[in-house]
Formats: structure tokens, C-alpha cells, sequence
């Protein structure tokens, strides 16, 4: 189906389920219930989710077929920012050709910054490119303040053009974001007895692009290809002397995971449209190397995994403050209410990077391949039990 | 007429003459055997037909066109694949994904691989794949993680990724250095097999010349950068020139 095979598709399909009826999966809490503060089903979040799930799924075609590690893929988030939001300031709000511009120009980008930094390997490659990254940033940051707004961050504004819009709305406000008409903040509130379930245009427009998204890579991972990127880590020297020449596939690999962080970013500026020189800084295209290693490498569904696993780190973890955690435990006795506080103090709120960094420390150490490797553990060893049993099916899978 | 000319070729690194004027011509359909003692130039001369050193003076001619200047994978593309003499595959691919790139390759050229079409829609260049496993025995292995193999087999998918290319030449590189005598001995079935079965030009570099007498149709042998003699393996074994350079060796 869909030139997948069958095991694709059931993979498909599955994230897709979970893409379309992510309000309701992330929603488990009754909204007055003490738990209501871990559910992630809020637009603002879900975007975030897919989003950085689409900044994962590129990154990962690099990352884990080649096995080039680019730490500065923010480069191309920001680019595509930057793209999206001139393209609203001049064009229209219209979402569509600001998404085709950012991809575009993140594009050309890669293409320039691949073409020099994929004269080296390993560890040379990935300080060019995070070299390439951090010049942008501080172009960004300073001497291209003309284009970028510097440290302000580019923004729309009542004077901009909008050649096939308008400037600003009959009563004077700054026009939104939309899909021909759709606004992408406007949102549907379904009440069903304790819980509310919000359902958002921007989340869903995003969602169907990180599908899309999805969709491509798995049909790269299963190509020639994609199998000739796997080689190129393998072995370079073999595929030169089987007649390949690694270069071209390396740089479009390159490219277009610079195109699927430019889709990112372009994505962003939709939701909200502004962008900052800081989606640039080094600590973001760290972050997508986390999200991928976290979810699992070289897998298909581990990056999108790890995205939101980080995703609500960052936005429900350290949502946790100390009154938080004192309710949790105000059965206690009080000295000792107190010391339990302490304890956990630097784990949640503001330090919940001590947590995450724990977390991945720990997945590193036990899963190296990721989230995606504990879920096969499980599988394995849930399947293990009714398999001792006579079933012995020697299937023969094709190879792929 | 060979399909492979070598003329008057010469290398030298710095001080050191590696190859003076080497002279070689293999002939279609036949196992060319390049014998030598340690530091005879034969990896010199093996590394100027592949592309990876670009002799001083000289020309290597393939089937008419210059091997000169042109890179690895353009080399391949002409129709000469390699053998390395320690296996080189691709380690983190199942055996049958090994054998489909040198197909890919071989059909799609160095640069039009497609990056939509699924490889398991193609099954024609599966069951060429799987024919040539079953040519080396090793269709049992085809879904194995190829790294995990032992040396042996990793020589004989090697040889397959090769074959399977349907190379006008295929050139080995000591296919036996530093294997066990019966590793060793396997090989040389594998390759008597290969050569059995199918029109193939070889040409061997090998340092033991007890292992192509039985293979080779004719060998020659280098000595200090130079070719000594050129002959069928009966008239080589007891030449007094190549005694002399294997001298303290097999004399």
C-alpha cells in the first residue's frame, strides 16, 4: 500500500492514529484534577511536538543513516524562520508560500554548508558544521540586524507591505496566520463530563506536514538510496570501488534534512509569527541530536519519540514547582515534608535538565538504541512467554 | 590484443623506484597470475589499474580507453571490480542488502539512484542477487548480519559483490594473505569454481606462488619494480630468475 511495505504501513498508520488523535491521547487528566498539569494535550504543546518531531525525522535521515553527526542543524531551523516570517511581512499570511520559502532557502543553505563541511568526516564534520551554525547565529544575532532585527527578533508589524494581503485588519489589529482563510490559532473546545479536549488548526496543519514528512522518509529509508547511506557508513572505501560515488548522496542527504529543519523552523514562525536569533544558538542543534539519540538512531519512529519525550520534559517537567511537590507529599510529617521537598528541589522545575540529562544518561548506558530499543525489549520478551509454547513459526522474511 | 595494456609504466615515491617500466597484458577469458616476493611492486602496480595512484610515466589501457586520472568508482563503472585483501563489505548491511548495491550500482550508474522506489519492488535484481549467493553457498546466510560472519565468509560475499557485477575484469589482491592453510585451500576452490563456471578474466596479485599454479593460465613475475618473466605456470616454477628472486624462500 502506498509503495510501503506491510510492516510500514502498520508503522504509518499507528503514528498517524496517534498524530490525529493526539488531543485526546494527551489529555488523560480531568481538567480540575490534581493530575491536569501533566497533560500535554494544549495546541501550544502539540505543535511543539510535531514540529520537532519533523526537525527529528530530517535530522535522522543525516544522522542515522550516514552516520554524519551535523551539530548545526538550528542553523536551518532559524534560516527557515527567518524565510517564513519575511514572506508573511511581504507576500500574505498565508501559511503555504511562507513554508515553501523557508524550505527553499534552508535548501540553497544546506547545500553551501554541506558542500564544505562534507569535505571532512567524523569529527571534523561536525565541529565545521556547528562552526557554520554559530557564524549564523552571530549574523544573525548582530551584522545582519537589517534582515534579522537582531537581538529583537523579526517580527510582523502594521507597516509591512503584504503585497497579496493586507497591512492590517478593518479594525486595525496585525493580521494572523492562516491556511486561505484558516486561522492557525483558532481552536475548538470539546467538553466531554470532566475533561476538555481542544482541537487547534495550527496543530492540525502541522501534523498532516509532519505525516507527509514521515511518509517521505520511510519511503528514503527503504530505496536504494537510503540502503547506499547506510553503505556510506558502513564502508566508503567498498562503495568507491563498487562504483558509487558517495559525495552527491552525502550532500543530498545533507540537504534535505537542512530542508526538513527548514520546514521546522517555517513551521514555528506559522504558529507564531516571530523568530529570534536564539533558535540558532548551539544548544538547539544540541538538542535535536538528543531527541534523535534519545529516540533511537538510524530508526524510523525513534526521533519523533524522542521529540516528544524532550518536548514534554521542557514544558511539563518544569512546570513543577516546590508548592507542587509539597502537595504531593503534605502527608508527611513536616520536618521531613520539608527534606523530601529538598530532595527532589533540584530535579524539577527550573532543574529539569538534571532530570533529562539523567534520563539520557541512563538510556545511553542500558538502551544505546534508543526508546526505540527498550520497546523491542518489552515486545521480546512479552512475545518470549507464549512463544515457549510449541509455535515455532519459521517464517522466512525477505530480506530487505 | 589484452583486454587489459599496461606500457612502460613507472612510479617512484621520492627516492625509491617502486615500478620501472612495467609492461602487462592480460587477455580475455584468462586468469592472469602476478607473482613477487615482499616489495616487488605488485600493490603499486594493483593500486595504479584501480585509480587509487596515477603512475609518473606510462599508460594502462582497459578494453581501449585510459584508466589514467579517472577515480575508483569511475574505474568500476568501466567494468573492473576489486577484491581487497582483507575483505571490505558493508558491515552494518545484511548480506543480500551487500549484494544489491553493486547492482544498483551496475544499473543505475554512480549517480542515479532512486531515492522513492522501494527496494523490495525489485525483484529482478533480487533474484540475480540470490542466484549468485547460491553460486557461493551462501544463500542460507542471505538475511545475516554481515558483520557478525566469520572471515571466510566475508571473503566469499566480497568475491559474490564482485561477480555479481558481471566485471569485464576482476582483480584480486592477495585473496589469501594471512589465512590458515585451509582457508587458504578454500579459496583457491572458490575461485577454481568461479573460473569453472563462467568466461572471467582474473588478474591475481599474490605473494605465494604455490597458490595460483593451479589457477593461473599465465604468470608473471615481479621482482624489485620490474617484470621478470612472463609464462604459463609450468615453464615459472623452475626458472632460474624466478629462483633467484624467491631465493631463501621456496628455493
Amino acid at each position: 500500500m502506498f509503495g510501503l511495505g506491510k510492516k510500514d504501513v502498520t508503522l504509518f498508520l499507528i503514528v498517524a492514529v496517534m498524530a490525529l488523535f493526539a488531543p485526546f491521547i494527551l489529555n488523560p487528566f480531568p481538567t480540575d484534577s490534581g493530575l491536569a498539569q501533566f497533560n500535554a494535550g494544549y495546541p501550544d504543546l502539540m505543535q511543539r511536538f510535531v514540529i520537532f518531531g519533523i526537525l527529528a525525522i530530517g535530522f535522522n535521515i543525516l544522522f542515522g543513516l550516514t552516520g554524519y553527526l551535523s551539530f548545526g542543524h538550528a542553523a536551518f531551523l532559524g534560516v527557515g524562520s527567518y524565510a517564513a516570517v519575511w514572506m508573511f511581512k511581504l507576500l500574505s499570511m498565508n501559511v503555504l508560500p511562507a513554508i515553501v520559502l523557508s524550505m527553499v532557502v534552508s535548501g540553497l543553505f544546506a547545500v553551501v554548508i554541506g558542500y564544505v563541511s562534507l569535505r571532512r568526516s567524523g569529527i571534523y564534520f561536525s565541529i565545521l558544521t556547528l562552526a557554520f551554525a554559530q557564524m549564523s547565529y552571530n549574523l544573525a544575532y548582530s551584522v545582519l540586524t537589517p534582515v534579522t532585527n537582531g537581538e529583537t527578533g523579526l517580527q510582523i508589524t502594521l507597516d509591512d507591505p503584504r503585497v497579496l494581503g493586507q497591512s492590517a485588519t478593518a479594525d486595525g489589529g496585525i493580521p494572523v496566520t492562516n491556511l486561505f482563510g484558516l486561522e492557525m490559532r483558532s481552536f475548538e473546545t470539546l467538553d466531554i463530563g470532566p475533561w476538555a479536549f481542544q482541537f487547534s488548526v495550527g496543530y492540525y496543519v502541522a501534523a498532516v506536514i509532519m505525516l507527509i514528512s514521515f511518509y517521505l522518509a520511510i519511503r528514503i529509508f527503504r530505496s536504494p538510496f537510503g540502503m547506499t547511506l547506510r553503505a556510506i557508513r558502513s564502508n566508503q572505501n567498498r562503495l568507491y570501488y563498487t562504483g558509487l560515488n558517495a559525495r552527491p548522496y552525502t550532500l543530498a542527504a545533507f540537504v534535505i534534512s537542512g530542508m526538513y529543519a527548514g520546514l521546522a523552523g517555517g513551521l514555528l514562525a506559522c504558529m507564531d509569527p516571530l523568530a529570534g536569533a536564539e533558535r540558532m544558538q548551539w544548544t538547539a542543534s544540541g538538542e535535536v541530536v538528543l531527541m534523535t539519540i534519545l529516540g533511537g538512531a538510524g530508526t524510523l519512529i525513534g526521533p519523533v519519540l524522542g521529540a516528544g519525550f524532550i518536548k514534554y520534559f521542557e514544558n511539563i517537567f518544569s512546570k513543577i514547582n516546590d508548592q507542587v511537590v509539597h502537595g504531593w507529599v503534605s502527608f508527611l510529617p513536616d520536618g521531613l515534608e520539608d527534606f523530601v521537598v529538598a530532595l527532589i528541589h533540584p530535579f524539577v522545575g527550573k532543574g529539569w535538565h538534571l532530570t533529562l540529562g539523567l534520563m539520557f544518561m541512563l538510556i545511553v548506558i542500558f538502551l544505546p538504541g534508543g526508546l526505540v530499543e527498550g520497546g523491542q525489549r518489552i515486545a521480546r520478551r512479552l512475545r518470549r512467554r507464549p512463544a515457549e509454547e510449541p509455535a515455532k513459526s519459521a517464517s522466512t522474511e525477505p530480506a530487505e | 590484443m589484452g583486454i587489459l595494456e599496461v606500457k612502460d609504466v613507472n612510479k617512484r615515491f621520492g627516492g625509491l623506484k617502486a615500478l620501472t617500466d612495467v609492461n602487462l597484458s592480460v587477455t580475455e577469458n584468462t586468469v592472469h597470475a602476478i607473482i613477487g616476493p615482499n616489495g616487488a611492486g605488485k600493490s603499486t602496480l594493483l593500486n595504479c589499474l584501480v585509480g587509487k595512484l596515477i603512475p609518473d610515466t606510462g599508460s594502462v589501457m582497459f578494453d581501449g580507453h585510459s584508466v589514467l586520472g579517472r577515480k575508483p568508482f569511475e574505474i568500476n563503472q568501466m567494468g573492473i571490480s576489486r577484491v581487497f585483501q582483507t575483505p571490505e563489505i558493508f558491515g552494518d548491511l545484511t548480506v543480500m542488502e551487500n549484494m544489491m548495491i553493486p547492482l544498483f550500482a551496475r544499473r543505475d550508474g554512480a549517480y542515479r539512484l532512486h531515492a522513492f522506489r522501494s527496494v523490495a519492488s525489485e525483484a529482478e535484481l533480487r533474484e540475480r542477487a540470490e542466484a549468485m549467493l547460491e553460486d557461493v553457498n551462501m544463500l542460507d546466510k542471505r538475511n545475516m548480519h554481515s558483520a557478525s560472519m566469520s572471515r571466510g565468509d566475508k571473503r566469499r560475499l566480497e568475491m559474490a559483490m564482485c561477480l555479481v557485477q558481471e566485471p569485464r575484469l576482476l582483480l584480486l589482491d592477495e585473496p589469501t594473505a594471512g589465512m590458515a592453510r585451509a582457508d587458504t585451500n578454500n579459496t583457491i576452490d572458490l575461485l577454481k569454481e568461479i573460473k569453472a563456471k563462467r568466461d572471467i578474466t582474473m588478474a591475481i596479485i599474490e605473494h605465494d606462488m604455490h597458490v595460483v599454479f593451479s589457477l593461473a593460465d599465465r604468470i608473471t613475475v615481479l621482482a624489485q619494480g620490474t617484470p621478470l618473466v612472463e609464462d604459463v605456470p609450468e615453464n615459472i616454477k623452475g626458472h632460474p630468475k624466478v629462483q633467484e628472486a624467491y631465493l631463501g624462500e621456496h628455493a
